[in-house]
């Protein structure tokens, strides 16, 4: 037990080395390389994405005109105008419209679609396969063909429509259908997102949940949805339905290549507004102001978002 | 030749103090274990030897030389991880040839495509084909060479790890819990195996773990370490039978060693349970914890009696947990001769030799004691 | 959900449904092979028929690519989206590495920065890039198409989660055996990252090569064009007129990645919905 070469409780040991204190140069290695590691994604987030976002919001106070020689502050004066301008109204009715269309319609349907392929085994990779196709295509393209399909005199819609004996619409160039047009495409293209999602939250529900909720009485589909799906799949819910709100507010493919925001000014909305005051009319002081209201109305949503995921975390 | 001397080592995350000043000293050629519980600081005293962590203070050295500004490859230091840490990308060959790639080949001729056309890494490769063969020979893994990680069995993993240790020939030798992934039979297998491989390689081996039968087993000396202090080192036997700490004491052995509470009279005599031991110590009068080793309580005779609350038969020996009368204590005896064991519930005197007991200070630390030489000799009498 | 004895009927109405449904999701699709094998005269008739009755899709298709230099649109579609995919992956894993593996001062900042990065959209910062690339003089080349998207926060993210259940073990060893900190991100972290930089690119490519926002704002000139951009200019110029070489262009230029998805479909909807992991 007496062993020469080591101290029993070494707490106390000779000062002189124990206050020798020594930063080994290993150490400080390790954290150099960690910084060279990290400079090059830092300094391109810093001029990529949070100098601009600040570029943005200190944008929106100036009447910067892109060329102009010099820009001045101008405090709150692109607001004030935006407030009093008709078409940014419009634009911001638009916008909600088609979120509060499109999100529901993409939201309800995927998780039906999710359920009815779930509720059976036969044929599931190929109907997932077909729902999640649109979600691949090029959206630009299949615009240019959702156009065609909608032409009222050549279009496959109409075409169908008049064989069943209904009245046809001009739909893209009729000022009271052709916002609906374009909630039609957004849910068709954003059905299969969703579905995708709500399916990988069905697999994840435990099978014995089924089997309890079985013994407990549950004996319809009905109920055992009420009681097991529905609260299980509770904060993909939420996920889906916020991701779904976030990508509606940025609406802008299909407008910009099918309508340019007509006819009159009825599928105006808020990502096609501010791209043409910057990049058509070059007011990029006053295109900025449009994006803050943008940025406002996106990150609200995803504040709601990380709200409910801290209430659903109790149930996943 | 290797020799690794630990000074005034201390290390702290985050204000808390993991080593409070370790000095140790590991001869060349020894196959030491660092044992303790879970957080006691062996792991991270490993990980500053190898480099990986560096010390808030202290120094180590090897074979005399300080090492601490100097990166873990170039302590020319073997570990081997409890997750075995193989490339699972790579196959069993190419685990093992790391380390030599990364030593004997210069960066260009690691570039993946470029470097392997070069004449000069050929002739390397070579060299090193013949170093991982011979490695794959000594641990019998040679039909392994083409798998990967993921197509190995656990036990063959852990000798791919050795392999990939071995190769490099290293100064010393770090295991990091090696055998905790093994299921418990493999385990008693992998023991003897690594305890063979030492022998064999007669290199400087520090094992950690925090299975004291581990320990026991392979090293030729155990340190044990306790919420950041090493608080005894010394051969399994010294450690298991002279144990300086009660901490000690109760961490190696299993079962566990018996403790009851025992008083030191003013004249320096031990009463236990009301009863005097036929044995005296010079420490001041007081408290005092009293220890005896399962094996060492004789049942049948003896001034103390219990009744049995629970028997575990393991056939070969079997484990009797007494119940005090009166102070309610709990005692685990070994017994070797299964055929006596008592029944359930029934009453049982036992006592112990005074030279299986072993006393404590109420801090923990071992009281030195004096056998009554007359008495020891009429104890046998009792059986 | 599950029965043990599966009704008939349930089945058939579940196969009802999904087909329904279905032929909604391909009615596009389907409309679209259609019309780019029709010939012009039964393109624009009033009469709905399916299968025409002249093909005229190889036609159609030529016509397609001499109105526009598609294969050279997909060319640049491809340039562009595989530069952005290497390029981000040469930024976000040192620094995903760096954020998972090491410890250094500023390290939980940069990683809510990286979480806050996440919120912005895209289109937020997209006048203050421009300018940007306007004072640098870099609008309407390649380097304007690529460059905004070297940083993805998203991939550093994910990447980061990734090399968290990478045992501290391997980086360990790794050390032990020689290998720089540099040499563990390419050498030891990328080949077991492997199946989520997999998916990451598919992500990365699919969103890029879709995008149509982006290019539309800093490209001007015609030879630079990416497949969005392309389509929705053939379709300006031809709208009204020519709608099968307009159908043949779009189905050439949603050909590559569908081609693909129907290759490794698991794959890409594993990479796609990428966005859904927690």
């Amino acid at each position: 037990m007496s062993d020469g070469s080591m101290t029993i409780g070494a707490a106390i040991a000779p000062a002189s080395r124990a206050t020798r204190r020594t930063l080994p140069a290993h150490g400080s290695r390790r954290a150099y390389s960690a910084y060279t590691l990290v400079t090059p994604a830092a300094a391109l987030m810093l001029i990529m994405l949070l100098g601009p976002l600040a570029g943005v919001i200190a944008l929106s106070f100036t009447d910067y005109q892109l060329g102009a020689p010099h820009f001045s502050w101008i405090g709150l004066s692109n607001y004030r105008d935006l407030f009093a301008d008709k078409v940014f109204w419009t634009a911001l009715r638009n916008t909600l419209a088609y979120v509060v269309i499109v999100v529901p319609g993409a939201v309800i349907a995927g998780l039906a679609i999710a359920l009815l392929i779930q509720s059976g085994t036969s044929l599931r990779s190929l109907y997932r396969t077909i729902y999640f196709l649109p979600v691949m295509a090029t959206l630009i393209a299949m615009a240019v063909v959702w156009e065609f399909m909608l032409h009222p005199q050549f279009g496959l819609v109409n075409g169908m429509l008049r064989s069943a004996g209904l009245p046809a619409f001009a739909w893209l160039q009729d000022r009271n259908t052709a916002l609906y047009a374009l909630c039609a495409i957004g849910i068709w293209q954003a059905v299969g997102f969703n579905m995708v999602l709500f399916l990988a939250g069905l697999v994840s529900i435990p099978k014995q949940l089924y089997e309890a909720a079985e013994i407990d009485g549950a004996s319809s589909g009905w109920a055992r949805f009420r009681l097991v799906t529905w609260p299980m799949l509770g904060p993909v819910t939420t996920f889906v339905v916020v991701i779904s709100g976030i990508r509606s507010f940025q609406v802008f493919d299909t407008v910009h290549v099918l309508t340019k925001g007509g006819p009159s000014k009825s599928t105006e909305v808020l990502i096609h507004t501010m791209y043409t005051e910057g990049f058509e009319f070059f007011r990029s002081g006053y295109a900025a102001a449009i994006t803050v209201v943008f940025l406002v109305f996106v990150l609200a949503l995803t504040l709601i978002k990380s709200r409910l995921a801290d209430r659903g975390v109790h149930y996943t | 030749m290797a020799q690794i001397e630990l000074s005034a080592i201390r290390k702290s995350f985050d204000g808390t103090d993991v080593l409070k000043g370790i000095d140790f000293r590991v001869e060349d050629g020894e196959f030491i274990s660092l044992v303790g519980p879970s957080g006691c600081g062996k792991s991270t005293l490993l990980r500053i030897i190898a480099g990986l962590e560096p010390q808030n203070s202290g120094q180590v050295q090897i074979d005399g030389r300080p090492v601490d500004s100097i990166r873990p490859s170039a302590r020319n230091l073997a570990m081997v991880f409890q997750s075995y840490a193989l490339y699972p990308h790579l196959s069993t060959f190419d685990n093992i040839a790391v380390p030599l790639r990364m030593r004997r080949l210069s960066t260009i001729e690691r570039l993946p495509l470029l470097g392997a056309l070069l004449p000069s890494r050929r002739a390397k490769e070579r060299h090193i084909r013949a170093d991982v063969a011979g490695i794959a020979e000594q641990l019998d893994i040679t039909p392994l060479l083409r798998r990967k990680p993921g197509q190995l069995s656990g036990g063959q993993r852990q000798r791919v790890a050795v392999g990939r240790a071995m190769v490099r020939e290293p100064l010393a030798f770090l295991f990091d819990e090696p055998l905790s992934n093994l299921d418990a039979k493999l385990r008693v297998h992998m023991r003897a195996e690594l305890a063979e491989l030492h022998r064999r390689l007669k290199a400087t081996f520090i094992y950690v773990t925090h299975d004291q039968a581990e320990a026991m087993t392979m090293s030729s000396r155990i340190a044990v370490m306790m919420g950041g202090e090493l608080i005894q080192a010394g051969t399994p036997a010294e450690i298991y039978n002279d144990p300086g700490d009660i901490r000690v004491a109760e961490f190696i052995g299993s079962p566990k060693i018996n403790v009851l509470p025992g008083r030191i009279r003013k004249d320096g005599g031990v009463d236990v349970l009301g009863t005097a031991l036929k044995l005296s110590c010079s420490a001041a009068a007081g408290d005092c914890r009293v220890g005896v080793r399962p094996e060492r309580i004789d049942l049948g005779a003896g001034p103390f009696s219990g009744s049995v609350v629970h028997l575990e038969n393991l056939g070969a020996e079997a484990f009797v947990h007494l119940a005090t009368e009166g102070a309610g204590l709990r005692l685990i005896a070994r017994l070797a001769d299964v055929r006596h064991v008592p029944a359930m519930a029934s009453s049982v005197a036992f006592g112990f030799a005074p030279d299986a007991v072993r006393i404590f200070d109420p801090a923990g630390k071992r009281i030195e004691i004096r056998l009554e030489q007359a008495e020891r000799i009429r104890e046998p009498a009792h059986v | 959900m599950s029965n043990a004895h599966p009704i008939p009927f349930r089945a058939i109405l579940r196969h009802v449904l999904l087909i329904a449904g279905a032929a909604l999701m391909l009615a596009p699709f389907i409309w679209m092979i259609s019309t780019a094998s029709k010939p012009q005269t039964e393109i624009f008739s009033s009469e709905l028929h399916l299968i025409p009755h002249q093909f005229a899709l190889a036609e159609n298709l030529r016509e397609a690519f001499a109105k526009a230099n598609l294969l050279r649109f997909l060319l640049n579609g491809v340039i562009v989206t595989v530069s952005i995919f290497v390029l981000q992956v040469m930024v976000a894993l040192p620094a995903a590495y760096a954020l998972a593996k090491l410890r250094f001062l500023g390290r939980e900042t940069l990683f809510a920065l990286v979480l806050f990065g996440i919120l912005i959209p895209p289109q937020a910062t997209a006048i203050p890039v421009f300018l940007l690339l306007h004072k640098a003089g870099l609008l309407d080349s390649y380097a304007a198409l690529v460059l905004p998207f070297t940083i993805s926060v998203f991939g550093i993210f994910l990447m980061r989660q990734f090399f968290k259940t990478v045992p501290d073990d391997l980086v360990d060893a790794a050390r032990m055996d020689g290998i720089s900190e540099f040499g563990i991100v390419w050498r030891v972290m990328l080949p077991a990252a492997i199946p989520a930089v997999t998916a990451f690119g598919i992500f990365s490519v699919v969103a890029h090569w879709n995008d149509y926002f982006w290019p539309l704002i800093v490209l001007n000139s015609e030879h630079l064009r990416t497949p969005p951009l392309a389509v929705a200019h053939f379709r300006n110029s031809e709208a009204g007129t020519s709608y099968g070489p307009l159908m043949a262009a779009a189905m050439v230029i949603i050909a590559p990645l569908v081609i693909a998805f129907l290759f490794a479909q698991r794959r890409f909807i594993e990479g796609i919905t990428l966005t859904g992991i927690k």
